[in-house]
C-alpha cells in the first residue's frame, strides 16, 4: 500500500544533478522528530518565551457590530496596579497601510463587527492586565448592523476573483440547454455554515525591541511571510524583523496570514519600551482569526439516462466582512471534477458587519464538494445509477475547464480501491431498508479532491566539519510533521542516514520559503532542499573528494525558476470517501461506525505522519458533517456559541472504526520527491459521503450542515418494523 | 482578574461562619469547574471564596432502609465508582458517568454538580444582557439561539436549563439534600433544591446565602436496582445534554402492571424535571408501549417549544418510551 520503492524518486525535469545513491529515508514511517520535546513539555510555543522584563498584554473587543468609538475612557483602568498603558486609536501609534485593513489596528474610529479589536491594555501581570480591560469604558456610536447572510440579499455583488485568484464565474456550452436535453436532472441548494478553525494553540505573540530591531516569537503558518508583513506594517527594513516559531499548535490556515496580535504586541513593545506578550484567547478567535464562509449553493445537475452529464451548474453565495473581501472559492473544484459538454460556476458575496472569512482547511473544495457530490448522488439516485458508477461514467479526459491534461488523476482507482476494502458490492440502493435494532444503517461515498500547488522556496545545506548535516528552510511545521518530513527528504538528497540531518525551520532569519499553505508546504519546501542538497553532495563528492572542509561546506539553492518553468498541467490529487452511519430511530443520533477513505497523492514520504494528515482531515471532515457551527446571532450580530463547549468539533468517542489508505501513484510532473499534499484533502468530500450514507440510512436528504438529530427524529423505517 | 480572598475552612460550621463573615459576593468553592470558569469570563466577581473541600463530607455511607448517604465532598468519579452506588442506584453512577469529561468527574463534587449554573450562551457572555446575570437586563435567547434551551417550565424572563446529568437522576430518586445555614441544619427534598425562572431567574435554587450542602442522602428503593439514565447529546461524549431521561420502573411480573416508576428529565427546564404526571399515568398501567406513550404525553402536554426547539419534545417522548421498554424488558 505505501510505495515502497524509495528509488523510484522521480527526478523533476529542472533538478540540476542525478540523484544520488538513495538512502530509503523517504516512504519511511519515521517518529516526529521533536516528539519527545512536545510531550515533555520542552518545546516552547509562543506564548511561553519569557523575556526579561516582559509585559502582558490583552485585547479589547468592540461590543457593538457596526458604528464608531465616540470615547474612551481609560482612567479607573490605569488605576489598576500594575498598569502601564491603554492604547485606542486616538492614542495608538499610526501604523503603515497594507493590503489586509484587519492589521490597521487601533488606526481609526470605525467598528465593523463585533469583536473588533478596538483598545488594547499592557501591564506587569496578566491578571492586572485583564481586570484593567474590564475597566476600560468606551463609548459607542452605534449603527444599525446587517450580519444575516441571505441567498436574495440585495448587497451580492459577483467578485472579480475568487481565492487565491481564479475567475469568479465560468461558462462553457449551454446549461440551461443541456438541462433541458437531459433525462433526468436535480436542481437543489445545500447550505453549510460558519466554521471556525480553532487550532489548539491560540493565536500568540511575544515581541522585544532593541533600538529599530524588531524579533517576535509568533505562532504562525509561516515566519519569513509573517516578518515581511511587519516589516511593512513598521516601515522598517525587513532585514531588521524577525520571527521566530519553531513550533505551531495547529493553523488549518488560520495562521497563513498575520492576525492582529501580532501588531498589537509590537505595537504595544514600542509604546511601553518592554517587550510585550499578547495572546487572542479561544472566545476571541470567533472574531479576528478568521473562519469559513457560511455557504449558500445552487446545483444543478443533467444526465442523460446512462448518468452522463449533460451540464453542471454550481452558483454559489457567500459572505464577506467591510474590512476585507476574502471570496472562498467554494466552485472551482466542480470546474475540473467530471466531464460535461456545458458548465458554468459563479460566485457572489455580500460584505456584511461580520468579521472577515479566511482560509480554512481547504476553503473552496472543502464545502463547495459537499454540494456537488451530494447533488452527485443526488442524481445517481434520480437515474438508478450505482454513485461509484456514474462517477465513473464521468471521468474527464483532460482537465475540462483548462483543456490541460492531468499529471495524474487517481480518482477511479481509488473509487475502486475503496469499495473493495469497503465492501461496497452488492450495496442495496433503497433508503431506509436496514435495521440493526433501533437503528437504521446506510453507506455513503464521495469523491475528493485537492490541487497540487507549489511555490517557489529557498533553502541551505551544509556539511557540518565535526560531522552530520545541518539544512535550513523558513518553513513552518504547524503539527503536521513538516520538520521530520523535511529531514528524511534532505537524507534521501544527501545520500545519508536520517540521524545526520539536522533540519532547521520557524525562522526568518532562515532561508525565505511560502507559508504552510495550500498542501503545498512539501512540494515547495521540499523542491529547494532537494536542490540544496544535492549541490552540496555533487561540490563535497567533486571538489572535495568527500571530505567535509574544515570550516565545513555550504549550498544555498532557489527554486523560483524550477517552479515557473514546470509545464502547464492539470496537477491534483483525488481521493474516495466511504461512510456507514448507523441512526437511532427515536433519537436521531447518528453514528458514524465506519469511515474509509483512499487517496491518490502520489508519492508518500512518511507513512505514519501522512496517516495523521489524512485521518485528521477526515475527522474533521465528520465534525464539519455532524457537529461544527458557528451560530450567528443577528441581534448582535457575533458568533455566540464562541468557546469549545458550545462549539462542538469531534471528540475521540465520535470516532469509530477510521482508515486512511493510498494508492500507489507515480506522478513524474511534480515535484523532485513525486508527493502531492495531503493536509487537506482528507477534509474534502467527507461530509457528502455521510450526509449520502444518511440519506441511504434514513431516506431523508440533509441538504445544510450539520446534519443534527433534529433533522433525523422523524425518520421512519421502511421495512414496516 | 480582580482580586479575591480565599479561606479554607475546617469544617461545616466554619464554613458557614466564614462566608457569613463575608459579603453577598462570597462564594464556597468546590473542585472549581464551574465557578473558576465563571469567574475567568467575568460571570462570577467573588471577593471571598471559602474552600470546602476538606469538610471531611468526603464518604459515602449506608442508610437505614438502603438509602445512601453521599457527602458533598465526594467527588463525581469516586461516586460514580462506587459498588453500592452502582448496585443500588445504576441510574446515579450512570448519570455521573454521562457528564462532562474524566478530568472534570475528578475535580466535580457531589455539591458543586448541584449548584452548576446554566451553559446558556448568553448567561456566560457578560457583554449581553441576561435577566439571569443581570436582573432586568433582558432575555436575548428567547429571539436568539435557544436550540438547546427549555421546553417547560420556562418564563419570559429566562429559558436557560440546568445542565447536571447528576441531578436528574437524583430528582427522580427524590435525593433529600442535606443544608447547613446560619440557622442550622436541615433537608430539602428533590427536585425542590432548583426552581423555576419565574420572574426572578437569577435565582436558581431554594438556597439562602450561606447555605452549605453539607451531604446528598438517596432514599432506599430496592427497585432502583432497575434504573437506567439515557442521555442524548450531539456529540458523543463531552456534551451536555440535549434531552436525557433519568427512569427507574417497578413491575409486577406476573401481571405485568407497573407498580410503581420513577421519571426525570434533564436538558428540558430550568430544574432537573421530575416529570410527576408521566409516573401517575404509569402506576397501575399495563407495562406496554400504549401505556408508556401515554404516561409521556400526560408529561409533556405541558410543553411549551421555542422557535427552534420543538423537537425536543419529540425527543423527550421517544427518549421516555423507549427507556421504559428498555427496563420493563430488562
Amino acid at each position: 500500500m505505501m510505495a515502497a520503492t524509495p528509488a523510484a524518486a522521480t527526478p523533476a525535469a529542472a533538478t540540476p544533478a542525478a540523484a544520488p545513491p538513495a538512502t530509503g529515508a523517504i516512504g519511511v514511517p519515521l517518529a516526529r522528530i521533536e516528539a519527545r520535546e512536545k510531550v515533555t513539555g520542552a518545546a516552547r510555543y509562543a506564548y511561553e518565551h519569557q523575556p526579561d522584563e516582559v509585559a502582558y498584554a490583552t485585547a479589547v473587543p468592540a461590543t457593538i457590530a457596526r458604528g464608531r468609538i465616540s470615547a474612551l475612557d481609560a482612567a479607573a483602568a490605569m488605576e489598576v496596579p500594575g498598569v502601564l498603558a491603554v492604547l485606542w486609536h486616538a492614542t495608538a501609534p499610526r501604523l503603515q497601510p497594507v493590503a489586509d485593513g484587519e492589521l490597521a489596528v487601533l488606526q481609526s474610529g470605525r467598528v465593523a463587527y463585533r469583536g473588533q479589536f478596538v483598545a488594547l491594555v499592557v501591564a506587569e501581570t496578566l491578571e492586572a492586565a485583564r481586570e484593567a480591560e474590564r475597566l476600560v469604558a468606551i463609548g459607542y456610536e452605534p449603527e444599525e448592523h446587517d450580519s444575516l447572510l441571505r441567498e436574495d440579499h440585495p448587497g451580492l455583488y459577483a467578485p472579480e476573483t475568487v481565492n487565491p485568484s481564479f475567475p469568479a464565474a465560468t461558462s462553457d456550452g449551454d446549461v440551461e440547454a443541456g438541462l433541458r436535453a437531459a433525462a433526468v436532472a436535480i436542481d437543489k441548494t445545500y447550505r453549510t455554515p460558519a466554521l471556525h478553525n480553532n487550532a489548539m494553540e491560540p493565536h500568540a505573540t511575544v515581541a522585544l525591541w532593541d533600538g529599530d530591531d524588531l524579533t517576535c516569537w509568533d505562532s504562525n503558518q509561516g515566519a519569513p511571510a509573517h516578518r515581511a508583513t511587519l516589516a511593512q506594517v513598521f516601515g522598517l527594513d525587513p532585514a531588521r524583523v524577525r520571527v521566530i516559531s519553531p513550533h505551531v499548535g495547529g493553523g488549518f490556515g488560520s495562521k497563513g496570514s498575520p492576525r492582529p496580535q501580532l501588531v498589537l504586541a509590537a505595537l504595544a513593545a514600542r509604546v511601553v519600551a518592554r517587550p510585550v506578550k499578547l495572546a487572542v484567547t479561544r472566545r476571541q478567535m470567533w472574531a479576528v482569526t478568521g473562519y469559513r464562509t457560511p455557504t449558500i449553493q445552487r446545483l444543478r445537475l443533467g444526465a442523460d439516462a446512462e448518468g452522463r452529464l449533460t451540464a453542471i451548474a454550481h452558483d454559489v453565495v457567500e459572505q464577506t466582512s467591510t474590512v476585507r473581501e476574502f471570496a472562498e472559492q467554494t466552485a472551482v473544484a466542480t470546474r475540473m471534477m467530471y466531464a460535461a459538454p456545458n458548465r458554468s460556476t459563479s460566485h457572489r458575496l455580500v460584505a456584511l458587519d461580520v468579521p472577515t472569512p479566511s482560509w480554512m482547511r481547504a476553503p473552496g473544495e472543502c464545502p463547495g464538494m459537499f454540494a456537488l457530490e451530494s447533488a452527485v448522488d443526488e442524481l445517481a439516485i434520480a437515474a438508478g445509477i450505482d454513485p461509484i458508477e456514474l462517477r465513473v461514467r464521468n471521468e474527464p479526459e483532460v482537465d475540462p475547464h483548462s483543456g490541460h491534461r492531468f499529471s495524474s488523476r487517481g480518482l477511479i482507482a481509488c473509487l475502486r480501491e475503496g469499495a473493495e476494502r469497503f465492501g461496497w458490492a452488492g450495496r442495496d440502493p433503497a433508503p431506509g431498508v436496514r435495521r440493526e435494532g433501533c437503528r437504521l444503517v446506510g453507506t455513503g461515498v464521495a469523491a475528493s479532491t485537492y490541487p497540487v500547488y507549489r511555490r517557489g522556496a529557498q533553502a541551505f545545506a551544509r556539511a557540518e566539519p565535526g560531522g552530520g548535516f545541518t539544512v535550513g528552510v523558513g518553513a513552518a511545521d504547524i503539527g503536521t510533521g513538516a520538520r521530520t518530513a523535511l529531514t528524511q527528504i534532505a537524507a534521501d538528497a544527501l545520500g545519508a542516514g536520517v540521524d545526520e540531518v539536522r533540519v532547521e525551520l520557524g525562522d526568518s532569519a532562515l532561508p525565505r520559503a511560502p507559508v504552510a499553505g495550500g498542501s503545498a508546504g512539501t512540494a515547495s519546501w521540499g523542491t529547494a532542499v532537494v536542490k540544496a542538497c544535492r549541490a552540496l553532495r555533487e561540490r563535497l563528492d567533486g571538489e572535495h573528494g568527500g571530505v567535509v572542509p574544515p570550516d565545513g561546506l555550504r549550498a544555498d539553492a532557489d527554486s523560483e525558476q524550477d517552479v515557473a518553468d514546470q509545464e502547464p498541467m492539470a496537477r491534483h490529487a483525488f481521493g474516495a470517501q466511504f461512510a456507514e452511519v448507523k441512526v437511532d430511530l427515536d433519537t436521531g443520533e447518528t453514528e458514524v461506525s465506519r469511515l474509509l477513505g483512499v487517496f491518490g497523492v502520489g508519492r508518500i514520504v512518511n507513512p505514519r505522519t501522512a496517516r495523521s494528515q489524512l485521518v485528521g482531515g477526515m475527522t474533521m471532515g465528520m465534525g464539519m458533517a455532524l457537529l461544527e457551527e458557528s451560530v450567528l446571532d443577528p441581534q448582535f450580530g457575533d458568533y455566540v456559541n464562541h468557546d469549545l463547549a458550545g462549539y462542538h468539533v469531534a471528540c475521540n468517542a465520535d470516532v469509530r472504526d477510521i482508515q486512511a489508505h493510498w494508492i500507489d501513484e507515480e506522478d513524474p510532473h511534480l515535484n523532485p520527491m513525486g508527493s502531492k499534499g495531503i493536509g487537506e484533502i482528507g477534509i474534502v468530500g467527507t461530509a457528502a459521503a455521510i450526509a449520502n450514507a444518511v440519506h441511504h440510512a434514513t431516506g431523508i436528504r440533509v441538504r445544510e450542515l450539520p446534519i443534527r438529530l433534529d433533522d433525523l427524529l422523524w425518520a421512519e423505517a421502511a421495512d414496516g418494523s | 482578574m480582580r482580586p479575591f480572598a480565599y479561606e479554607a475552612a475546617a469544617d461545616a460550621d466554619g464554613a458557614v461562619a466564614a462566608l457569613a463573615r463575608g459579603t453577598a459576593a462570597a462564594r464556597y468553592l468546590g473542585g472549581g469547574t464551574n465557578l473558576v470558569d465563571l469567574m475567568r469570563l467575568g460571570v462570577e466577581q467573588p471577593e471571598l471564596l471559602v474552600d470546602v473541600t476538606r469538610l471531611a463530607h468526603g464518604a459515602i455511607e449506608p442508610l437505614d432502609g438502603g438509602g445512601l448517604r453521599i457527602g458533598a465532598e465526594v467527588r463525581n468519579s469516586d461516586c460514580a465508582a462506587d459498588r453500592a452506588v452502582r448496585e443500588r442506584f445504576p441510574v446515579l453512577a450512570q448519570a455521573l458517568l454521562a457528564g462532562a469529561s474524566g478530568q472534570l468527574r475528578n475535580l466535580a463534587t457531589t455539591a458543586g454538580n448541584l449548584l452548576q449554573r446554566t451553559r446558556c450562551a448568553y448567561f456566560q457572555d457578560v457583554s449581553k444582557p441576561c435577566n439571569k446575570r443581570a436582573v432586568g437586563s433582558g432575555c436575548p435567547a428567547i429571539e436568539g439561539d435557544h436550540r438547546n434551551l427549555a421546553i417547560l417550565g420556562h418564563s419570559e424572563a429566562c429559558v436557560a436549563t440546568h445542565p447536571s446529568d447528576m441531578a436528574v437522576a437524583l430528582a427522580a430518586l427524590g435525593a433529600r439534600v442535606v443544608v447547613r445555614g446560619p440557622g442550622g441544619e436541615r433537608t430539602i427534598a428533590m427536585p425542590g433544591l432548583h426552581r423555576l425562572p419565574g420572574d426572578e431567574p437569577e435565582r436558581d435554587t431554594v438556597l439562602e446565602h450561606g447555605d452549605l450542602i453539607t451531604a446528598v442522602e438517596v432514599p432506599g428503593l430496592p427497585w432502583a436496582t432497575r434504573s437506567r439514565y439515557r442521555k442524548v447529546r450531539d456529540r458523543a461524549s463531552f456534551a451536555f445534554a440535549v434531552v436525557s431521561v433519568a427512569a427507574a420502573l417497578d413491575v409486577d411480573e406476573a401481571g405485568g402492571t407497573v407498580r410503581d416508576a420513577r421519571l426525570a428529565l434533564g436538558g428540558v427546564a430550568h430544574v432537573p424535571w421530575r416529570a410527576l404526571a408521566a409516573e401517575d399515568a404509569l402506576r397501575g398501567a399495563p407495562a406496554t408501549r400504549e401505556s408508556f406513550e401515554a404516561a409521556a404525553e400526560a408529561e409533556l402536554a405541558a410543553a411549551e417549544p421555542l422557535r427552534d426547539n420543538a423537537f425536543k419534545v419529540s425527543l423527550a417522548h421517544n427518549l421516555i418510551v423507549r427507556t421504559l421498554l428498555e427496563l420493563a424488558g430488562a
